[in-house]
């Protein structure tokens, strides 16, 4: 197979498949993740974002194509490199955090200044306590300092902020904004937009094992919309209308008008003598173009 | 290439797990203790019979000895004359005859012994044949059972500490994360052995010494070589946990398959009673798992003030059933689900 390898590109994927029995989970991916950004994948339920970037990681094999790392397929090495926060992680039982901190730092050539990470990821306060008996988000930040251990110049996170409350997730975009700072690159999947859009420089959508869409978060809403939503409650729209040059969704609260004429779409609704005291204007978010490209149908 | 340091980190952090998981290292120290005094007080002083050897060729039968029916007195006859006035010297024999060179073998400390001895004399049983008296002390049969409730303590604490923490580890998750690190496979095994196996002699050493104290069991050879055996015979077992673990990830099928490891040991090798009288395929089976020659040596050892190249053989055994099977484990292992 002939493997075109970026320059710039810290790591890379080329016609990525994985297949479990009969289940093919990722079918031909091709990711570049440029050094010292933060790379979200996006996809909803069983789209193949975690079988992706356990590929990244290392962890799963693929059944077909390449990983590259610094244009170099994954060894050993690479784990020394990389600092990596599961879905899902079980710690061992009746050992502290700090113990745990101390575990993992051990398993590395390479560790970071301890005192300094634990006031980067704020674990001091629970240090002597086993990790299940950690709150979410205290977890998740212990995770999170275990994964920086090895001071990784890439560093995974997958649903890093699922299950935390508003608090906790705040908290954790400004610690993952932190080391982004530090030139660090981020690899994340998460299912919460604002979240992508927050953190990410670049994007990838994922649907059924496929990228349907990747770039800048601004350029992808660019290049997908043209247009803003007017939103107005459910009660004051009139039964049956459909003014002109609007496409309409309507839904069990509100109603959505799709427009590329803010101006033109309200004297429309004057003319139907719509109440326009709650409307809403906003322009197309993420959530949006996810919504448009894998569609608004139920996944498991 | 393999790591000091991570083997070195995997291992502290097993044993601090252990060490804090108070429930089943009270359990692992306790239960040995309570088989050992409920056998002591299930066996002491229970024969009811009077059981006489025969050695040789020519028959003897309780009326021809008392006039009594043959239900009444245990003849056995024996195979080994060794092995026969072993069981004269323990009290395992009351009495042994010869009828065709003539002569019985008594131990008088034995209080049966000397009973049956009488009775005989009074009889006229015994008139014509020479008499050959034989001291040592009853072997009870905590005695007996205790080298082989020892070495059962190790093999389940091998197995199912080996065996079911890596399938737990690798159900929750904690396998995946350490593949996350530069790890191997091999400093992760390596970690485990070794932990498992000071854990399994401090746990034994504290066991012993406190059965020492408690306890009055024989113990007639060396100290050092009965902890070389439990060495060698707990890394083998502790190699055949990790085979079963080595790629399932489920809880009761790792139930089954250690049950399906241990119960033939626990009733083939010899930890509650002699296969002496099995018969000869069972033997040659029992003779294949590592329970057998860890309870055989250490019983030697124990009883029998065996040395070093008495059990030589099940030593070089156990080291290589140790190594095959760690092998085939480390070959077979997988980290995920």
């Amino acid at each position: 197979m002939n493997v075109t390898v970026s320059d710039t590109a810290l790591m890379q994927t080329q016609g990525l498949h994985v297949r479990f029995d009969s289940v093919h989970a990722v079918r031909g991916v091709d990711l570049s993740i440029e050094a010292g950004t933060c790379f979200g994948l996006l996809g909803p339920n069983g789209a193949g974002k975690t079988t992706t970037i356990e590929c990244l990681e290392g962890i799963t094999s693929p059944s077909e194509g390449s990983v590259l790392y610094r244009g170099e397929p994954l060894g050993r090495h690479f784990a020394e490199d990389a600092g990596i926060m599961f879905q899902q992680t079980a710690l061992q039982e009746f050992v502290t955090a700090g113990e745990m901190l101390t575990l993992f730092g051990r398993l590395y050539r390479r560790n970071a200044a301890v005192s300094e990470l634990i006031d980067a990821c704020q674990i001091h306060d629970f240090l002597d306590r086993e990790p299940k008996k950690l709150s979410g988000g205290q977890r998740q930040r212990l995770l999170l300092a275990i994964a920086l251990i090895n001071e990784p110049t890439i560093v995974f996170l997958d649903e890093p902020t699922t299950g935390l409350d508003p608090q906790a997730r705040r908290n954790l975009w400004d610690l993952i904004n932190d080391i982004k700072s530090r030139g660090v690159t981020v690899v994340m999947t998460t299912h919460y937009m604002d979240e992508a859009h927050a953190l990410c420089d670049h994007i990838a959508i994922m649907d059924h094992g496929k990228i349907i869409a990747q770039d800048t978060p601004d350029a992808l809403l660019a290049n997908t919309f043209d247009d803003v939503i007017m939103q107005l409650p459910h009660a004051d729209w009139p039964a049956d209308s459909t003014p002109p040059g609007m496409q309409i969704h309507v839904g069990a609260e509100t109603v959505e008008l799709l427009t590329k004429d803010v101006n033109a779409s309200i004297a429309e609704l004057l003319k139907l003598n719509v109440s326009l005291r709650h409307l809403r204007i906003r322009s197309r978010n993420l959530e949006d173009l996810f919504i448009e490209l894998t569609g608004r149908e139920l996944r498991n | 290439m393999f790591n000091l340091k991570r083997f070195y980190a995997i291992l502290v952090a097993r044993n601090l797990e252990f060490m804090r998981d108070y429930a089943s290292l009270g359990w692992g120290l306790l239960f040995p203790v309570f088989i050992v005094i409920g056998f002591a007080f299930i066996f002491n002083g229970q024969r009811a019979l009077y059981t006489i050897g025969t050695l040789g060729e020519g028959t003897v039968t309780a009326t021809e000895l008392l006039g009594l029916d043959d239900e009444l007195i245990d003849i056995a006859p024996q195979a080994d004359a060794d092995i026969a006035l072993r069981k004269i010297e323990r009290h395992g024999l009351d009495l042994l005859i010869e009828p065709s060179r003539s002569r019985y073998w008594v131990n008088p400390e034995s209080p049966n012994g000397a009973v049956i001895e009488k009775i005989l004399k009074a009889e006229g049983s015994v008139a014509n044949l020479s008499r050959v008296p034989i001291s040592g002390d009853a072997l009870r049969y905590v005695d007996w059972a205790l080298p082989g409730v020892l070495a059962m303590n190790i093999m389940f604490a091998a197995l199912y500490g080996i065996g079911f923490v890596i399938v737990r580890y690798r159900k929750m998750g904690v396998l995946k994360r350490l593949l996350a690190t530069p790890v191997t496979s091999v400093e992760f095994l390596a970690a485990q052995l070794v932990s498992r196996l000071l854990l399994i002699l401090v746990v034994n050493s504290i066991l012993f010494t406190g059965l020492w104290l408690t306890v009055d069991f024989r113990l007639e050879g060396s100290v050092l070589l009965l902890m070389l055996i439990f060495v060698v015979g707990s890394a083998s077992l502790i190699a055949l946990g990790l085979l079963v673990a080595a790629r399932i990830s489920s809880e009761e099928l790792a139930n089954g398959l250690l049950n399906v490891a241990t119960w033939p040991m626990m009733l083939l090798s010899e930890v509650w009673f002699s296969m002496a009288d099995a018969a000869p395929w069972l033997q040659r089976v029992a003779d294949t798992l590592p329970l057998s020659h860890m309870t055989r040596s250490a019983r030697a050892v124990m009883l029998d003030n065996a040395d070093l190249t008495d059990v030589l053989p099940s030593l070089i055994y156990l080291s290589g059933l140790t190594v095959a099977l760690l092998v085939v484990g480390a070959a077979m292992f997988r980290w995920e689900s």
